[in-house]
């Protein structure tokens, strides 16, 4: 590592872990404030749909996200399932 | 008509009781006719940071359960004629607040006051339901630290969908940031959250910054709500947040590290 790499990691660090702090906190929040919203069930739902999709192709646990939306007088609830590419495929 | 403020944070220790006695003592400093009650019911210390605890006779519970009338149990400020605070019970049962009882005490309280501060216990269960239920106002008080923050979300979440207001439809409960513990030498230097980090994540308005101060404990140690210490750059603070409270505009201060002179920065050392 040259000397100029030392010194932008070093700059780096004493940069300080406040910003790390601030990243941190906007993912949690923004996680929890968006299961607040939902309905109570919602975790479930995600989780009985997780295990029928398993049935069926290998995913990773974060594979299928559930969202209600607000749309002025309605909800629309949101189911998106990322599946794997070809390879990773059991049958 | 009268306003009820819930002093709250979800996290402990952050400064909920110490916040709630100033904000008390500084409503009644301004003239009006406050009552400050404790909910934190098993762990009483409001009554010690505000220096009355060998006075207390009768408390919250025993106005509740109707063993004595709100008159007896009301302890008066020496120092303030308009403030009264009510303690919390030391009785270890944890059910003793009734939501019923708790309204109906509320309502009483009303009637004799302007404001009523509810100084909530720590975490989100039914005391601190119980003291966020009726409220107008919440003050969040909330250190610049990632847990305090995390837990900061989570009771305005609870402000928004738990209160009576929210309850019953009415306009929500209007939130204030009460950032404490703040030392612009960290924030300066990257290791603390900066009031503008936690503002943007919490998106609250910020009624005030109350820096980290030797002020503080000297004042709990003496049972002076530190808004009293005048000197005090944590009492000016405090002062500061319940003018804006009240409507005032004033500017932020303590926010900066404080210039400190040749002298100073000799032999001054931190």
């Amino acid at each position: 590592m040259g000397i100029a790499d030392y010194f932008r990691e070093r700059r780096k660090q004493q940069r300080g872990s406040a910003s790390v702090a601030k990243e941190r906190l906007q993912i949690i929040v923004s996680h929890e404030r968006s299961q607040r919203d939902g309905p109570d069930y919602l975790p479930m739902l995600r989780e009985e749909l997780l295990q029928v999709v398993r049935r069926y192709v290998t995913v990773d646990p974060d594979a299928v996200k559930v969202e209600v939306d607000r749309q002025e007088d309605h909800e629309v609830l949101e189911l998106n399932i990322t599946l794997p590419e070809e390879a990773e495929r059991v049958r | 008509m009268s306003r009820i403020i819930v002093v709250t944070s979800g996290k402990g220790g952050v400064g909920k009781t110490t916040t709630a006695a100033s904000l008390a003592a500084g409503l009644a400093q301004s003239g009006y006719r406050t009552a400050v009650v404790d909910f934190d019911v098993g762990l009483r210390n409001l009554d010690l940071v505000m220096g009355c605890e060998r006075r207390v006779v009768f408390d919250f519970v025993n106005v509740i359960n109707e063993d004595a009338r709100l008159n007896q149990a009301l302890i008066k400020d020496k120092r303030l004629d308009n403030l009264a605070l009510l303690p919390a019970s030391q009785t270890r049962d944890k059910d003793a607040l009734t939501a019923e009882g708790v309204e109906r005490v509320i309502e009483e309280l009303r009637a004799e006051f302007d404001y009523i501060v509810c100084d909530s216990p720590a975490g989100i269960e039914r005391g601190a339901n119980l003291a966020a239920y009726h409220a107008d106002d919440a003050v969040v008080v909330t250190n610049p630290e990632v847990s305090s923050v995390r837990d900061s979300d989570r009771v305005l979440g609870l402000l928004a969908s738990r209160t009576r207001r929210a309850e019953q439809g009415e306009p929500p409960v209007r939130e204030h940031l009460l950032l404490s513990r703040y030392d612009p030498q960290r924030v300066k230097k990257g290791d603390m959250l900066s009031v503008e980090d936690v503002r943007e994540i919490l998106a609250v308005n910020l009624l005030g910054v109350i820096p980290e101060s030797k002020a503080v404990l000297n004042a709990s140690n003496a049972g002076v709500p530190v808004i009293l210490e005048d000197d005090a750059d944590a009492g000016q603070a405090y002062s500061d947040a319940v003018a804006r409270y009240l409507g005032e505009q004033r500017p932020h201060r303590f926010l900066e590290v404080e210039r400190k002179g040749l002298l100073g920065r000799m032999f001054g050392g931190q």
